[in-house]
């Protein structure tokens, strides 16, 4: 057995401790989440090192179940009174939490087992022996490359290099016990630049992955970070005006972070979504595919059982435009009086609630270059800021930067304007999807295009 | 009364922490040669109470305890933390947060001793040592009061937050401080239908107080407040595009001074020339109208500090003064950097995190001119009465933020509800462009947290009705479109 193998083992017998535990100080159900991890963090800035961070934890989560009433407790006490203390925190909870008709436990025949589960490849043994010299080393070069790229790059944010392993132990009293491990690394480069009128520019870029060797080199980093913050330079509003919207890929997975929010069977049941109602209707343009996959190798989200104990699987939430499902667990199935999507998700604190996985929305054929070509005007997003996004409605409006596009090129630079059009209505208006996908992040988009939005500027 | 919950660091603790464990752990962190060392012991415990249609659905509670260790070198930090106190899980953070200095002459430390004041939190009991039915009976009377307001809200959910954060920090000036900074925070949301047109409204806040907080701010009082902002939702209009005057609400507008200029006024950011506030001390940043000062000694806000988390004992910072600027935020690295005294700002998010220089309650103070008159000189524009969050570019000063409710602003009245609203804009240049300030400054109870290189800390913010000449405003009506 491998060491990281006898550390998830280690962590089931705790876990399997605290349920017989909280069984025992009388509640009905039990489900303990244990979890270990380590990580080394490192910054530099301006050629030297500003930081070097390097500790190790583990946390003890607990939910419990007098009944029907539910309470959760969280501690990172794993002494023999910190753990006293989470058993009779949770039952004292429970008792005054009050019946909840629909909480329960997941179906015990629905639970998966060891010889089901996937092997996602989610972890590198060789990524805990990076030193922190050679974890300065990767910083600085990139740091370095943003520098050397353009003499305009006069100032900077700094570099950094991390990489995080976490072990975690789910046991549950209707028989689940299972771990699973992960390994993830990060090179992030933020050169700063002057501009006109005392303004600075400030751009970044980054790379992870869930092994060393498919991290993108520091260097390319570090200049692609500084193409981005050039181009930024001269940066200025656009008149108000109504036109056709480019979102790349930063910005295209922005905008299906928030749809993800609004297709979580917690959203709907509480009909804080506006996509209440809408499974098996048109919810964005035929050319839109979005699946929920946790199954894919190496990715940042997969897993391959769910947070309740339930084999992880592949949804198709939207295919051709049309709403196949929402994503959900245990508890917003039984509200919606569906089944689960095996979409739970345990937080460390022990409260469980949907979420997704690795949410992809497919790519297309065309490669962004063409996308970009084929628009006569409009503007190009990079980056957006703010929360103007309310779910409940699908109201959209967000401060957004980028670049003009004319004639099929990416022109001037443009900032402090918002961009508005409500979501269901953005989706719609998708007319063209790019073959741009990658997998840095467990939500991830193409480049994509939505024909016409509002523009708000001088 | 003894409190239930109480740090094992603290003294006649399971594993208190004197002078003695002290200097010896810091004398094992400055082994290797560093400049300065401090030890960050947290033992932090947080409770919450959902109640959700009409039950109290679920309750939480989370114990969460350790030490951070921080060396430093230079401009070079080495940081480490542990999770529990016995020596030897101490010694090693200790040891590891050492390397990052390597060389160099050992530093003997000095004594230490305890540093303190009167403390800004005005708690009889603190909300944790009371029983979970008094908190059940508030969210009760929330829930209640909203549905019997309107036929129209079709869901309620509100919910209870509570803390209590205790610290001891000793670092190798021979400083040593403990503080212990309880908060709560309660919420509540609605969902309000009519026909096939739903809205949500809410309403919250908080601080770092008792129950007594609901003595002045009752739980009627915010489920009405939430009902009425669904209700008048349900009856907003398209919010306009483009540049015009906006009048900002007292109180929760503060979170624009918050993110407009606070955060370029944070010292790492100016250390490291990276602000648009960069070397301009003494020079005019802002309309001769503005004084912005943050302030850590306010009675029970949700930002106010006894102590910080380096153990310095912060007051209150001028930022700017007339329109001029007078100086940063600072914690110990950016005030060795720029020769003077720490004052008060640095603050992390837990024991697993090294401080950075932080906002506490952050604040416009009130100049003369009536609210009335205020609004009444705006043609056309926007009334900004309350945000939802705000997100700025310290580069360049560039922000965003969006209302959760505004209105429109008619030939001198306030008219129409908004939906969708965004203000976006830059903030030396709205800060230019303040033209008038009202005599009604308030101080918001509500629940701001700021969030910074991924550590968030709650803070406080507070204005008077301003007036800004000219912003953009990100609707989704193009004006003669």
């Amino acid at each position: 057995m491998s060491k990281v193998e006898e550390e998830g083992e280690a962590l089931v017998d705790l876990g399997r401790s605290v349920v017989e535990r909280a069984l025992a100080a009388g509640a009905d159900v039990a489900e303990a989440g244990a979890h270990s991890g380590s990580h080394l963090s490192v910054k530099v800035r301006m050629g030297e090192p500003e930081l070097v961070e390097e500790a190790g934890s583990r946390a003890l989560g607990l939910r419990v179940m007098l009944g029907q009433r539910v309470a959760s407790t969280y501690t990172s006490d794993l002494s023999e009174p910190g753990q006293r203390m989470l058993i009779e925190d949770a039952i004292e909870l429970a008792r005054l939490s009050e019946s909840d008709e629909f909480a329960g436990a997941p179906d015990p025949a629905e639970l998966s087992s060891q010889s089901q589960w996937a092997d996602l490849d989610t972890f590198d043994e060789a990524l805990s022996q990076i030193s922190a010299d050679e974890a300065l080393e990767r910083a600085l070069c990139g740091e370095r490359a943003a520098f050397d790229f353009d003499p305009r790059i006069t100032n900077s944010e700094g570099a950094s290099f991390t990489r995080a392993r976490g072990v975690s132990a789910l046991v549950t009293s209707g028989g689940f016990a299972g771990s699973e491990c992960g390994t993830y690394a990060s090179v992030v480069v933020n050169p700063v630049a002057d501009d006109e009128g005392g303004k600075k520019r400030s751009g970044y870029h980054w790379s992870a992955s869930r092994h060393y060797e498919d991290l993108e080199d520091s260097r390319a980093v570090g200049e692609e970070a500084a193409r981005r913050t050039i181009a930024q330079l001269g940066a200025k509003k656009l008149p108000t005006q109504e036109l056709p919207v480019i979102f790349d890929k930063d910005a295209a997975r922005s905008i299906l972070g928030l749809f993800a929010g609004c297709v979580l069977g917690g959203a709907i049941w509480r009909k804080s979504s506006y996509l209440v109602d809408r499974v098996g209707s048109s919810v964005a343009s035929d050319l839109v595919d979005i699946v929920d996959d946790p199954l894919l190798p190496r990715a940042p989200g997969s897993r391959a059982f769910d947070g309740e104990g339930l084999l992880s699987r592949r949804n198709v939430v939207v295919a051709g435009g049309v709403l196949k499902t929402y994503l959900m667990d245990t508890y917003s199935a039984r509200k919606l009086a569906l089944k689960s999507t095996g979409s739970a998700s345990r937080s460390p604190a022990g409260g469980v609630s949907p979420s997704t996985s690795n949410l992809i929305l497919r790519p297309g054929s065309q490669s962004r270059d063409e996308l970009v070509a084929n628009t006569k005007h409009g503007f190009y997003v990079t980056g957006m800021m703010g929360f103007g996004f309310n779910g409940v409605t699908g109201d959209f409006s967000r401060g957004a930067s980028g670049f003009l596009v004319q004639d099929g090129k990416l022109a001037a630079p443009v900032s402090e304007v918002t961009i508005s059009l409500n979501l269901d209505q953005l989706l719609r208006r998708i007319d063209a999807v790019a073959d741009d996908l990658d997998q840095r992040t467990a939500i991830a988009s193409p480049t994509f295009r939505v024909s016409s939005m509002t523009l708000a500027g001088s | 009364m003894k409190a239930r919950y109480h740090a094992p660091f603290a003294e006649r603790g399971t594993n208190a922490v004197d002078a003695d464990i002290a200097n010896r752990l810091l004398k094992i962190a400055l082994d290797k040669g560093g400049d300065y060392a401090d030890l960050f012991f947290e033992y932090s415990v947080s409770g919450s109470y959902a109640y959700d249609e009409q039950i109290l659905k679920s309750a939480r509670r989370a114990v969460s305890m350790g030490l951070g260790v921080r060396v430093m070198k230079g401009d070079a930090t080495g940081y480490a933390y542990c999770e529990d106190f016995s020596f030897d899980a101490m010694k090693q953070a200790a040891e590891t947060a050492a390397q990052i200095a390597a060389g160099g002459q050992p530093v003997a430390p000095l004594g230490v001793s305890m540093r303190g004041g009167p403390s800004r939190y005005p708690v009889s009991i603190e909300s944790l040592d009371v029983d979970g039915e008094a908190k059940k009976a508030i969210l009760e009377r929330a829930d209640r009061a909203a549905r019997a307001s309107d036929p129209r809200v079709v869901r309620v959910d509100a919910s209870f937050a509570e803390s209590v954060r205790e610290i001891l920090i000793a670092n190798s000036l021979g400083q040593l401080a403990h503080d212990r900074q309880p908060l709560i925070r309660f919420g509540i949301h609605v969902i309000a239908e009519d026909g096939g047109n739903r809205q949500s409204g809410s309403s919250g806040g908080g601080g770092r107080m008792g129950l007594e907080y609901f003595d002045d701010k009752t739980p009627e009082w915010h489920a009405e407040q939430a009902v009425q902002q669904a209700l008048l939702m349900l009856d907003a209009r398209e919010a306009p595009a483009g540049e015009m005057d906006v009048v900002l609400a007292p109180g929760d507008s503060g979170i624009l001074l918050h993110e407009a200029v606070g955060h370029g006024l944070e010292a790492d950011f100016n250390r490291k020339k990276t602000s648009n506030y960069s070397e301009r001390i003494g020079e005019e940043v802002a309309s001769p109208l503005c004084t912005v000062v943050d302030d850590a000694s306010l009675r029970g806000s949700r930002g106010s500090i006894n102590v910080d988390d380096e153990g310095q004992l912060p007051t209150r910072s001028v930022l700017i003064e007339h329109g001029v600027l007078r100086g940063y935020m600072q914690d110990r690295h950016s005030a060795d950097f720029f020769g003077t005294t720490p004052n008060g700002h640095g603050r992390r998010q837990s024991f697993r995190s090294h401080p950075m220089p932080r906002m506490t309650n952050t604040m416009l103070l009130g100049g003369q001119d009536s609210p009335e008159d205020i609004i009444r000189s705006v043609r056309h524009g926007v009334y900004a009465k309350k945000f939802g969050g705000g997100q700025v570019d310290i580069s360049n000063g560039n922000f965003v933020f969006s209302l959760t409710e505004g209105y429109l602003i008619e030939d001198g009245r306030v008219t129409a509800p908004l939906k969708g609203v965004n203000l976006i804009g830059n903030g030396p240049e709205a800060m230019r462009n303040v033209v008038m300030l009202g005599h009604d400054f308030e101080v918001s109870d509500g629940i701001w947290t700021c969030g910074k290189e991924g550590q968030s800390v709650p803070v406080g913010v507070g204005c008077p009705t301003i007036k800004i000449a000219s912003m953009t405003v990100g609707g989704t009506q193009v004006a003669g479109g």
